[in-house]
């Protein structure tokens, strides 16, 4: 497409994209495992945001499987070591999640990998109630593998607590560069489908859809013959178009079910739980081994990465070490961002320990990047190519017009919240306006306006607490300093004033 | 490692606007071909003092309001405001309306509302309405087009029209200028005669519709049928244009053929496809949303049919998209479409 329009999207997906996925080469390479490297980073933000806070100090040594953090909140699992040793620093680095720098803990491995004796023995899955195996899976520290990072345990809890008994298994991976959930479908078939009973038994579930995306047949073949195999009740594998950004979750829920999840809803709310194929798997490993989540997955590729391929690897793994594995870098690398090229996170060095969060490691050198590096904004012509592409049926160009209008309940009214940062506006604007980076700093200026508003009433509440506070005394000094005075002057024999009215 | 960091997506398609508009003057090349065989040379005319106008007084609107300029004129966007207008305009209009006429468009049209994207009305159509409310005469003096008339010879108008574009007053256009078809049609009709008696008078239209224009509005639509399939434009404009003039004058001239031009006709003369493919799909200043895009088109295409049976112009492109432009505030409050996961409010 040189001609300056849209590239037609596929006419059975009405919106979204047809991208380049530059997947060939790193899918086609086997699985490579990472030996654990010498010093190993577990970021305490581990992609879901809400935080966690260590339960080891400096000096300390674990074991294979020990807890080293603890979450604070809801949307956070504990978090394990994945390598015996000692931890040597717990400072703030960079997270490589969303939120910047965080506290990480440094962890050096003795290259021993001694168990701690806490592991359990694998349970049977099915013989535990399903409300106690989401607890479990909670403590085996089971995120989304998908890039979110959000706890699985969680997501199951709120599906369960909402009756919500249908499971899709996301394995779309619509999203350039990244493929190490083909890789996973096509080498560990059965691991995911045993995954996917487990998650299944713990929402009680009637049926489960894999979807997968009509570019990766041989993923679709293998966990077709594995479903054959397996013959579980209820699961079935279905192939949809491959369509940035189609592994989106209320997306693909759309997709597979043709129901839509409500504007502000969770996908539970329409009967749906939607859990990455790569999620599953760590689930299987789980029930097969007892093991938490330790280790995952992770494509690292790039045009500037030597030999792009998917690796296996322990979480805290930093991504130096993941690049190395991949023959190292090549050319003249200049970005390293964490996901694909459309919403990855661009990471300022490869200090940065693997999370959960993290299914791709991107190196890009400037061929990668262009266009978008030599891009030039200029004014919106309202030409409507972003609305044609937008997958959640929003006019970006009204949003955007709000948004500089400084109008924030229109960019509110226009859907600013229920845009899903896919970035497909961006993608075609001749403009050249970055859409995304635009509404995602509106809707960070509309959750400090919130919490302003919060801090705001709290402060008045105080401010007329205060003040009651103040009047009552006063009132109370007055009525003393009154009896007194009527004290003394019935004492004095002086006529009160006000009686003689 | 340490590499520079940047906010997603990391990857764009990289068009531009330059590109689009570069798209929309390519598209022209034919209309202009075509234009140019039938109606003389007076087109190149036009298009040279658009062309330039344009760019002078885009160069000096920036300069005032204190903004780069060389972006802004390689971007094109003026270049398709210009000759849009030169392609309205009769190919027999002296220099100094044209660039009158181009003058306003990009400061009155373009400019006092903040420039590229910002203006609520088509500039070209500003400066075509300016032209023909104060310029009456010289605004409807067109050529007979040359394949109306065997005897016209293209040399001589040729002569005639470069006198008359440099100012001269001593020109003799006799023969070679006439009422349009349109024109004609309209000025029959009050005159009683029928409209069987003006269409059998074989300068009047053509196989399609009004001699000449037909086959510039022939390559108008081969233009427009290009700009959609490179994805330039889209199909709701000019399908809405189309729908709008095209049902109420099928359905007008099926009960009253006597008084009424058929859906044809209307389709190839005038400025019909210029206006549906080029003018009405300018995007900044039609409605945004598909539906009211449709909304939007409907209503050109109708007011185009209701200016050219009733009204007091013979054609009404201008008129009828600069009207439309008014409501397009209104239809963009009223055509939001839904929202994933809403339902509609």
């Amino acid at each position: 497409m040189d001609a300056g329009g849209v590239m037609a999207p596929r006419p059975d997906f009405p919106s979204g994209l047809v991208l380049d996925t530059h997947k060939e080469q790193a899918s086609l390479a086997p699985i490579f495992d990472v030996p654990p490297p010498a010093l190993l980073r577990f970021a305490l933000d581990q992609g879901s945001g809400d935080g966690l806070e260590p339960v080891v100090t400096v000096g300390a040594t674990v074991a294979v499987g020990s807890v080293i953090a603890r979450p604070t909140g809801e949307f956070a699992v504990p978090l394990h070591s994945s390598v015996s040793g000692r931890i040597v620093a717990i400072e703030s680095h960079e997270s490589g999640s969303d939120g910047g720098a965080c506290l990480c803990i440094d962890v050096e491995n003795d290259g021993l990998d001694t168990r701690d004796a806490s592991l359990r023995q694998p349970a049977d899955f099915a013989a535990l109630d399903p409300a106690t195996l989401v607890e479990r899976l909670r403590e085996a520290g089971i995120a989304g593998l998908g890039g979110a990072g959000f706890p699985t345990a969680t997501k199951l809890a709120v599906a369960r607590s909402r009756g919500a008994r249908r499971l899709v298994l996301n394995g779309a991976e619509c999203e350039p560069w990244i493929c190490c959930d083909d890789a996973l479908m096509r080498v560990r078939a059965d691991e995911v489908l045993l995954g996917a009973r487990v998650l299944m038994r713990a929402i009680e579930a009637e049926t489960c859809v894999v979807a997968i995306e009509d570019d990766k047949p041989a993923a679709v073949e293998a966990m077709q013959a594995a479903a054959q195999a397996n013959a579980i009740d209820g699961v079935s594998i279905q192939v949809v178009p491959a369509v940035y950004p189609q592994g989106a979750e209320r997306q693909l829920i759309t997709a597979v079910a043709g129901v839509e999840v409500p504007s502000g809803g969770l996908p539970a709310d329409a009967g749906y739980v939607c859990q990455n194929v790569a999620t599953a798997g760590a689930v299987a490993r789980w029930a097969r081994t007892g093991e938490p989540l330790m280790s995952r997955v992770v494509t690292v590729t790039g045009g500037g990465v030597a030999e792009p391929r998917n690796v296996h690897a322990r979480l805290g793994t930093p991504l130096a070490t993941l690049v190395a594995a991949a023959g190292g870098y090549r050319g003249e690398p200049l970005r390293l961002i964490a996901g694909g090229s459309m919403t990855g996170r661009s990471l300022a060095s490869d200090d940065v320990g693997l999370t959960k969060a993290i299914n791709c490691v991107f190196v890009a050198t400037r061929e990668d990047l262009v266009p978008r590096l030599h891009a030039v904004e200029v004014a919106c012509i309202r030409c409507g190519d972003c609305a044609r592409v937008c997958p959640a049926g929003l006019l970006p160009q009204q949003i955007h017009r709000a948004v500089l209008a400084q109008d924030a309940a229109a960019a509110v009214q226009f859907g600013v919240w229920d845009c899903i940062d896919c970035g497909c506006c961006d993608y075609v604007c001749p403009s050249q306006i970055p859409l995304a980076l635009r509404f995602r700093e509106e809707r960070l200026r509309l959750r400090e306006r919130e919490f302003a508003a919060e801090r705001a009433t709290a402060a008045r509440e105080r401010h007329e607490r205060h003040e009651r506070r103040q009047q009552q005394a006063a009132l109370a000094q007055q009525r003393e300093f009154d009896a007194a005075r009527d004290e003394a002057r019935r004492a004095s024999g002086t006529p009160d004033p006000g009686a003689s009215r | 490692v340490r590499f520079e960091t940047s906010p997603a997506p990391h990857v764009i398609a990289g068009y531009t606007v330059p590109r689009v508009m570069f798209q929309v003057l390519l598209a022209l090349a034919p209309v202009c071909l075509v234009h140019v065989a039938v109606l003389g040379p007076g087109l190149l005319l036009q298009l040279f003092a658009a062309g330039v106008t344009a760019l002078l007084c885009e160069a000096a609107a920036l300069r005032w309001r204190d903004r780069a300029t060389l972006p802004a004129l390689r971007d094109g966007s003026v270049l398709v405001t210009a000759f849009l207008l030169a392609l309205s305009l009769t190919p027999l209009l002296p220099w100094w309306l044209t660039v009158l006429g181009t003058a306003c468009a990009v400061l009155l049209g373009k400019h006092v509302f903040g420039g590229l994207g910002q203006n609520p009305f088509n500039p070209a159509m500003v400066g075509y309405a300016i032209l023909l409310v104060s310029f009456p005469v010289e605004m409807t003096r067109w050529p007979v087009p040359l394949d109306a008339d065997a005897t016209r010879d293209w040399g001589e108008l040729a002569r005639l029209t470069f006198a008359t574009f440099v100012g001269g007053t001593e020109v003799h256009w006799d023969g070679y200028t006439g009422a349009t078809a349109l024109d004609s049609i309209r000025t029959g009709l009050e005159q009683r005669y029928t409209m069987s008696e003006l269409l059998s008078r074989g300068d009047v239209v053509g196989p399609l519709g009004a001699r000449g224009f037909e086959w510039i509005n022939l390559a108008a639509l081969a233009g427009g049928v290009y700009l959609l399939a490179r994805g330039i434009i889209r199909w709701h404009i000019p399908v809405a244009v189309l729908a709008g003039l095209l049902v109420p004058a099928f359905l007008a001239h099926a009960l009253d053929p006597g008084a009424y031009v058929g859906p044809l006709t209307h389709a190839f003369s005038g400025a019909t496809m210029l206006g549906a493919f080029f003018i009405a799909t300018d995007p900044v200043s039609a409605a945004t949303s598909d539906r009211g895009r449709l909304w939007y088109g409907a209503g050109v295409g109708l007011l185009v049919w209701i200016i050219r049976s009733w009204g007091g112009y013979p054609d009404g492109v201008a008129f009828a998209v600069l009207l439309m432009n008014v409501a397009v505030p209104l239809l963009d409050r009223y055509t939001v479409p839904r929202i994933y996961g809403r339902t509609r409010e």
